[in-house]
């Protein structure tokens, strides 16, 4: 097959999994909360998918459980950060640090353990094609189905009344208040489809992506994903095609490696970390281009007065 | 719900924040972690009392205990202060543990050099050389954030992973012991760069002074000096910094320099003490614990030397836990970060008082 089109499919796949994590912070992020606990949710949800995989034998059943996972600790994170009005920074952290350290305990047993053999996914017809069968339509449902979801979510923030009821909570929580539109419920909500989202990408890691469990196996996919809204400005079609190219830059490593190219595999390894703060670096150049985009209300706590 | 109950617990804010609650919220903290931990160790059918001596009794019980409670507290609380200034100046670096492990990397680096001739100046080099590379790590993050205003949470992150592969390539290529059987590590430095013991028969050295030392000249920064109190009004009330004419440039270079050169004496310390040489296990997320070191310790250097040895008694608790109760050693990481939750959900209560309202709205 192709070495070329075999790096597309795998920047596709390792793409997905950002898409699905970024998508779903900017959610979040819409209604004006930023959860830095990311990369723990991803890690308990791969986890918790990976556990269901091996006891159930079906990896749909693995993905509710990421999910699950990840709206339980998005809840937990949103309770204290919404009703508790507890620093949104300290506590996404320590959300990240709890679910570091809560799935490396709770792992240990699932380090050895193997999943059963998936079927292979291929669409009819156009997998067969010369090139772009191999490249795009051999992938795993949970691809096209993060395509729907850009378009899905691009259709209901910007269509829908109750995107912009979110938008508008983001926005000026005060206004949408004063409206009589219940913020804090509006703004937990927002919080645990973000962290459903973060779920179902931790456990497409362990189920489909690396089809294995071992500590700290997000590797900063999570905040790579936090990143990742910024640069695309809170925009869900940006959102993918960023989650794209650093799926690119991922598999750029293994497929220079396996040219042989005569780079340390160390270095290779910093690209996706380097390319996050290059590309951070780019975008907040300009502070009035991030200004104008991002929701107003992010990172500041809300109190109804009574 | 709660309404179904006609009983309602609201939050009144208060006038003032209470300091008795300042001081009561990480106590109160420790306590539900511990009643948490308790209901874990049930569950997994753990005699809780035997969970509880484990990280509260053998970590003090005797002098040597005491000794490797030292050891395991001094990175953290020198980690901590250094994030103290940081955090205090509203300045997010979360990437301390990039920090510490490349002020490791360049103590190592100088550490190598030494051979049986070498002088005991070496060991003062070494500690420079870690807080030179620290600060060369966190300047990174400073001189993106002042260029280019690029998030200093993410590119302090971001660089931790950097760092890693940093210490990786040295220790698996050029660096490697041609003498060590092909393992991942450099030689181990002569004894001559050995961190001073404090006290024969334990494994504590003069670091823990030097941490002292640092709480001290932390607490006078922050409370007897104007460049101290200039530095954090910029993250007490911005506005009022500008107006001061207080630079908040020069707050965010101090934060990340003196916070980055305090990780990189503790992975100084680290290397040419406890652990000797260097080798992918130099990363042992004091970096990341020194964080909840610094909230729970209230960014107050008293308060951040109870705390590291509070944390210190959790890592040899996780320890101790693997070898006697047979639970895997990242139940320190459970501990860790419950502790923080539990911290910040206790410190609504300083700033907001519980109302409990009885009966129908």
């Amino acid at each position: 097959m192709d070495s070329t089109a075999l790096l597309l499919a795998a920047t596709l796949s390792a793409g997905t999994v950002l898409a699905i994590a970024a998508l779903g912070l900017l959610i979040n992020e819409k209604s004006g909360i930023v959860n830095l606990g990311a990369e723990g949710m991803m890690l308990c949800a791969a986890l918790a998918g990976f556990a269901t995989v091996v006891h159930t034998g079906n990896s749909w059943l693995g993905f509710g459980a990421g999910m699950l996972a990840g709206a339980l600790l998005a809840g937990l994170f949103g309770v204290l950060v919404i009703w508790l009005n507890t620093n949104q920074y300290a506590t996404g952290l320590a959300l990240s640090l709890f679910g570091a350290g809560f799935s490396a305990f709770a792992g240990t047993r699932y380090v050895q353990e193997k999943l059963p053999e998936q079927s292979h996914f291929a669409i009819p017809f156009l997998a067969d094609l010369p090139f772009v069968g191999p490249a795009f339509f051999r992938q795993h449902p949970m691809v096209y189905l993060t395509i729907a979801l850009m378009f899905g979510l691009v259709w209901f923030l910007y269509r829908t009344r109750a995107g912009l009821v979110l938008r508008s909570v983001g926005e000026s929580p005060e206004s949408a208040h004063a409206l009589g539109y219940p913020v804090r419920r509006i703004r937990l909500a927002a919080v645990m489809v973000g962290g459903s989202l973060c779920g179902l990408a931790g456990a497409y890691v362990s189920v489909v992506y690396t089809p294995l469990w071992v500590e700290g196996m997000i590797a900063g996919k999570g905040w790579i994903a936090l990143a990742l809204t910024t640069f695309a400005t809170w925009r869900p079609a940006r959102v993918l095609l960023g989650a794209y190219l650093f799926g690119g830059v991922t598999m750029l490593q293994f497929h220079l490696q396996g040219m042989g190219v005569d780079i340390p595999s160390q270095f290779l390894t910093m690209l996706p970390y380097l390319s996050t703060i290059v590309v951070l670096v780019l975008i907040s150049r300009n502070p009035q281009w991030i200004r104008l985009n991002m929701p107003s209300s992010i990172g500041k706590p809300f109190h109804p007065g009574s | 719900m709660a309404e179904f109950f006609k009983l309602r617990l609201q939050l009144e804010a208060r006038p003032y924040a209470s300091r008795t609650w300042g001081y009561l919220s990480p106590v109160l903290a420790l306590l539900i972690t511990v009643v948490i931990g308790v209901l874990l160790f049930i569950a997994l059918g753990k005699n809780p009392l035997q969970g509880l001596q484990v990280f509260f009794w053998e970590p003090i019980r005797s002098a040597y205990a005491l000794g490797e409670l030292l050891v395991k507290a001094t990175p953290l609380l020198i980690i901590a202060l250094g994030l103290a200034v940081c955090f205090r100046s509203n300045v997010w670096n979360i990437g301390a543990e990039g920090q510490f492990v490349i002020g490791a990397v360049t103590a190592g680096g100088v550490a190598m050099l030494a051979d049986k001739s070498t002088g005991a100046w070496i060991v003062p080099a070494i500690v420079l050389a870690g807080a030179l590379g620290g600060m060369l790590w966190a300047g990174i993050t400073a001189l993106l954030r002042d260029r280019f205003n690029a998030n200093e949470i993410l590119v302090s992150l971001m660089l931790v992973y950097v760092a890693d592969m940093v210490l990786s390539y040295l220790v698996y290529g050029p660096w490697k012991d041609p003498a060590g059987y092909n393992f991942p590590q450099t030689k181990t430095f002569d004894s001559v760069t050995q961190i001073p013991k404090l006290i024969a028969g334990s494994r504590a050295n003069i670091g823990i002074l030097l941490a002292l030392a640092g709480a001290a000249a932390l607490w006078l920064y922050l409370y007897r000096t104007y460049a101290g109190f200039a530095q954090q009004v910029g993250g007490l009330a911005p506005a009022a910094a500008r107006y001061a004419g207080f630079s908040s440039r020069q707050a965010l270079w101090v934060a990340l320099l003196v916070s980055g050169a305090a990780a990189g004496v503790a992975g100084a310390l680290e290397v040419a003490g406890p652990i000797g040489q260097l080798s992918p296990y130099v990363p042992a997320g004091y970096g990341f614990a020194a964080i909840i070191v610094a909230f729970v310790g209230r960014l107050h250097p008293v308060g951040i030397i109870f705390s590291a040895l509070l944390m210190s008694m959790f890592y040899i608790g996780g320890e101790l836990a693997q070898s006697r109760l047979g639970l895997p050693k990242s139940l320190t990481g459970v501990f860790q970060g419950l502790l923080l939750f539990s911290l910040l959900a206790c410190d609504t209560l300083i700033a907001y008082r519980i109302k409990i309202i009885l009966g129908a709205r």
